[in-house]
């Protein structure tokens, strides 16, 4: 059977690792390869790296980091942040990295997708989509990254996911951002929603706080995999004993 | 050790040649079919589609070398479903290598999503020095939407709503559908493994 996946997720600037608050005043949480190695050890099943360098805009050569992680790493990444362009994404699949994930300049040009996956096939192609909770509507807003530039985008987040899988989304990443950095778990009632009309994989984003979230979303939602960051970064859940959890829970998970 | 990842001009060849790197060899990138004739291993990588890479395999007249290459051959991925006869992919049907009898088809996964992303347990059949060190049970990291049926040549299944190829050999010729080269420890003995085939 196929297992579900445990994301941990590291935003990197300038190729180190970075947490922020409220998106600014980023702290140096540490070096990428040890970090992306420390993670790797404890079980990780996959890590996105999402680049928050002022400086990405339209960028094309590939970030140095990306191959020094595939170097090092021997477990998928995904890079996500300031990509905007077919060039630009082939550098860092090229560089190394198995999957590249838009969000933003999806939304702005949704050709993008399909560009994307007809030039590296579907299976590398992720979408990213942050979406806000808005009673029973769930709607998608973007460039999310600096609350003072998060944009209404006018979409419907069920209609999106819809729309990007046909365009060649190979896998969607809900960021629930009425859950985002709260710690009080995902949000099930949304995730279940897309989970209904999302025929690729589906990775959770956003709430988790403790393990109990985990299995709640593996269990309630059928996600495939979760992401969260700030629990692993600070330590409040360790890898191994998530796993273990999970196990006993009767989730399958890689050991 | 010389050993050759054929450059079949698909975007990501760089971390297959990492992870040969972290074992000790370093890969030459080659489409030169003498370099690729001469090596002591091939390997034959793939993301991406079937009509594309065969088309790049024929534009650099690569079929024929890699037609008769007698040293151990393996494909990863895309480039295991190379080996076959016949890939059926968006209503073509692809010519292929025919190293390996049979033909790549979509993956039935019913119900569940695909690609057919993530870790998934895999379940040798036989016997081989390919598998030396992997037992039932072990994981590998799987990103695929096509695949082979389980035949007298697999080495290795996994199941995806279906059960299907996750490794095979024919002769000299071994394939992997899953990322050894993502795929953790037991990747990496897959791969070590391949380094130590005496033929």
């Amino acid at each position: 059977m196929l297992t579900r996946r445990i994301i941990p997720c590291l935003d990197v600037r300038d190729g180190r690792v970075v947490k922020g608050v409220q998106f600014r005043n980023h702290e140096d949480v540490g070096d990428i390869i040890d970090l992306a190695l420390r993670y790797r050890d404890e079980g990780a099943d996959e890590l996105v790296f999402y680049d928050i360098t002022a400086s990405v805009d339209d960028r094309t050569v590939s970030p140095d980091w990306v191959g020094k992680v595939s170097r090092a790493l021997d477990i998928p990444f995904c890079v996500a942040g300031g990509i905007k362009t077919v060039e630009a994404a082939g550098a860092r699949l090229a560089a190394g990295a198995d999957k590249i994930s838009v969000n933003s300049p999806a939304l702005m040009r949704p050709d993008l997708v399909n560009e994307l996956s007809e030039a590296y096939g579907v299976q590398c192609i992720v979408v990213g989509i942050d979406t806000f909770a808005d009673g029973e509507t769930y709607r998608v807003k973007s460039h999310t990254g600096d609350p003072d530039k998060t944009r209404e985008t006018g979409r419907l987040t069920l209609d999106w996911v819809q729309d990007v899988i046909k365009r060649g989304a190979g896998e969607i990443v809900l960021n629930c951002m009425n859950r985002d950095g709260v710690r009080k778990g995902y949000d099930l009632e949304q995730l279940k929603a897309v989970r209904a009309i999302c025929s690729v994989p589906l990775i959770a984003s956003g709430g988790a706080g403790a393990t109990e979230h985990f299995e709640d979303v593996f269990k309630q939602a059928n996600v495939d995999g979760a992401l969260a960051a700030s629990v692993f970064h600070k330590s409040v859940i360790a890898i191994p004993d998530l796993k273990s959890d999970l196990r006993r829970a009767g989730i399958e998970v890689r050991s | 050790m010389s050993l050759v990842i054929v450059d079949t001009g698909c975007a990501n060849l760089a971390s297959v040649q990492y992870a040969f790197e972290r074992l000790g060899v370093t890969p030459i990138i080659s489409d030169d079919a003498n370099v690729i004739k001469t090596a002591n291993r091939v390997v034959l990588p793939g993301v991406g589609s079937a009509p594309f890479a065969m088309r790049s395999i024929n534009a650099k007249n690569l079929k024929p070398v890699l037609k008769t290459l007698d040293q151990p051959v393996i494909g990863i991925c895309l480039g295991m479903q190379l080996l076959y006869e016949t890939l059926e992919e968006g209503g073509d049907t692809v010519e292929g290598l025919g190293l390996v009898p049979g033909a790549i088809r979509a993956l039935e996964t019913g119900n569940l999503p695909s690609p057919h992303m993530g870790w998934n347990k895999i379940t040798p059949l036989k016997k081989d020095p390919l598998l030396k060190g992997v037992t039932a049970g072990d994981y590998a990291y799987f990103v695929h939407s096509f695949a082979a049926d389980v035949s007298e040549n697999t080495l290795a299944q996994a199941e995806y709503g279906t059960p299907f190829t996750a490794m095979t050999r024919k002769d000299n010729v071994w394939g992997c559908q899953f990322h050894p080269e993502r795929s953790s420890k037991t990747g990496a003995q897959i791969l070590k493994n391949f380094l130590d085939i005496k033929l």
